[in-house]
């Protein structure tokens, strides 16, 4: 039988934990009432096709979100074959489970751990400096690839190593190469896995802003080229609600055009999920 | 067949051009981290070098320029920032985990979890663009200026609040159901389930998603720059403002030359350190790699 004090903590209990989740529950809707107050008055066509004009003040987020996606592509072009590879050889594809792989595995953790301002310094030493690609779009989106390789790997690697060893001694049996089975076998059954990865690492990327500052920069022109500075639009929104007075109703305009950004990827990263492998095997 | 051309020779040409790459990406992937270490440490090697490692805290004050270059106040805003936020969010976070597995019902558990995947979602300027337009006003009411220690904490708290959630949730749900039913079945009440059954079972799960939260209050920098009011002291209140690593690095590092710079790097390092002895922790304390 329950003593009275039992009661008394189980009640409190109940209660502190219904409060938690009104206190959540409250402070989400806060939030998103606040963004949405403030950022759809600005939001607008023009917004998105015009470029910024008067430090942002003005004029809309072209030239950003055009940086943006170059640095976004930079990134995933250089990410996503590395850490598919990458994943390949720690599933075991090369059939050495070594202690070089668990070596690499801690090694990835790590990275993945890093704070993002400590990217920031890495790019800015090693591709901004040592390989003289000063501020651009190319250092930035290289900085992030080492950023997201980490979270890419993982998710690849989980997806190869949930495909059946049935299918990779079926395909030995026929006499398919090594090359035969990865191009063959893994990676079509490992797609939607990879889908996954490549939606978290791209979510990972836009919402990106410590380790752009001084890897891409703050230029809010149209970029001509790869090696040109291109302001994300991460940058924008901390560059005009800290650094432009009466910049605040912009800033929220894009604030809210990358929180849909990212809830869109959210969704396509959800419906990969469903038909992820791991999730058919367990069906 | 196209594939016959590939498919034949057994250990061919192209399998072992293969091998190699593979183990090359693997092998670049993974001493990224010993190159980007190698890398902070070797830029922060200068300073290092002409002023040694104790001056970085025993200098009068941080006046990079004067050749001053004490990093504790900035120390001691990460940890107090970091503290603060695990504090907040730890309890909070575990707490609505518990609420979305045993007291919400299911629709609502569903619907809960996605929020609290939602916010796990908004990317940090967001929430310092709303920390700065909202909280701050609301706390420079209370006592001006407003951008504080507690605001940065507030925000932190909010920031790693669904991630100590949503890793408390996943270790909750590992909890062996034939545990609980064994619980049930003795007649023990929901709360006591959870008190004597679910907690402790959990808690490799919820330590490594409260050691996670930390990491990621410890490197936070842009929603602390933004709220924090960036001066360079030990605070000696909650509405002090105060200068964290990160921001120290993200506000200098634009026009900081040769030993300034130097000293940024320096304060990177320990960034690094810290993080380093976090994933250290994760492994000893929780149940290993919580970081992706």
């Amino acid at each position: 039988m329950m003593s009275t004090s039992g009661r008394v903590s189980s009640v409190l209990a109940g209660f502190l934990i219904r409060a938690s989740a009104v206190i959540v529950t409250g402070l989400f809707l806060w939030i998103l009432f606040d963004l949405l107050r403030q950022g759809l008055g600005g939001l607008s066509w023009e917004f998105l096709l015009a470029d910024p004009v008067n430090a942002g003040r003005e004029g809309g987020i072209r030239s950003i979100w055009v940086s943006t996606l170059l640095i976004l592509s930079v990134c995933m072009a250089t990410a996503v074959p590395l850490g598919v590879a990458a994943a390949a050889y720690l599933a075991g594809f090369t059939r050495e489970e070594s202690n070089l792989a668990q070596l690499l595995r801690r090694s990835l953790e790590v990275l993945a751990a890093m704070p993002s301002i400590v990217f920031g310094l890495f790019g800015n030493a090693l591709f901004s400096k040592l390989f003289g690609m000063g501020f651009s779009i190319l250092s930035g989106g290289l900085t992030l690839a080492c950023m997201v390789l980490p979270i890419l790997i993982r998710v690849v690697e989980e997806e190869f190593r949930a495909v059946p060893s049935e299918f990779r001694m079926g395909a030995a049996a026929l006499g398919l190469s090594r090359a035969g089975m990865l191009f063959r076998v893994l990676l079509p059954l490992a797609l939607p896995g990879i889908t996954v990865g490549l939606a978290l690492g791209v979510g990972r990327a836009l919402a990106e802003t410590a380790a752009l500052i001084f890897t891409s920069g703050y230029v809010d022109r149209m970029p001509g080229s790869l090696f040109d500075s291109g302001r994300s639009l991460s940058i924008h929104i901390f560059d005009l609600s800290m650094n432009v007075p009466g910049g605040d109703t912009n800033a929220y305009a894009s604030a809210l055009v990358l929180v849909g950004l990212l809830l869109i990827i959210n969704g396509i990263t959800a419906m990969a999920m469903g038909k992820r492998f791991t999730g058919r095997k367990r069906a | 067949m196209t594939s016959l051309k590939t498919s034949t020779s057994f250990p061919s040409r192209i399998d072992r051009v293969l091998a190699w790459a593979l183990r090359g990406a693997g092998v670049l992937a993974g001493s990224l981290a010993f190159m980007l270490v190698a890398f902070i440490a070797m830029e922060s090697l200068p300073i290092l070098a002409a002023i040694g490692p104790f001056r970085f805290f025993t200098d009068p004050s941080w006046h990079p320029l004067q050749d001053r270059f004490n990093l504790l106040p900035m120390l001691a805003g990460t940890l107090f920032v970091a503290t603060g936020a695990v504090i907040l969010a730890a309890p909070l976070g575990v707490l609505s985990a518990l609420f979305c597995r045993y007291y919400a019902p299911a629709p609502m558990a569903v619907a809960y979890r996605r929020l609290v995947e939602l916010l796990a979602g908004i990317p940090s300027v967001v929430y310092g663009l709303w920390g700065l337009v909202v909280l701050v006003p609301l706390l420079g009411r209370i006592q001006p200026p407003g951008q504080s220690l507690l605001a940065g904490i507030l925000i932190l708290a909010l920031m790693i609040l669904p991630t100590i959630a949503l890793l408390a949730d996943s270790g909750i749900a590992n909890v062996p159901r034939d545990h609980i039913l064994a619980g049930a079945s003795l007649g023990m009440t929901r709360w006591g389930l959870i008190r004597r059954i679910v907690l402790p079972s959990a808690r490799p799960g919820i330590i490594a998603g409260i050691i996670l939260g930390a990491g990621r209050a410890l490197g936070e920098t842009m929603a602390v720059l933004m709220v924090a009011g960036n001066v360079v002291q030990v605070p000696t209140g909650f509405f002090d403002p105060v200068r964290t690593l990160t921001a120290n690095i993200a506000l200098e590092m634009a026009y900081a030359m040769d030993g300034h710079r130097s000293a940024l790097f320096m304060g990177g390092l320990l960034l690094a350190l810290l993080t380093i002895a976090l994933v250290a922790a994760s492994h000893r304390f929780g149940k290993g790699p919580a970081f992706a």
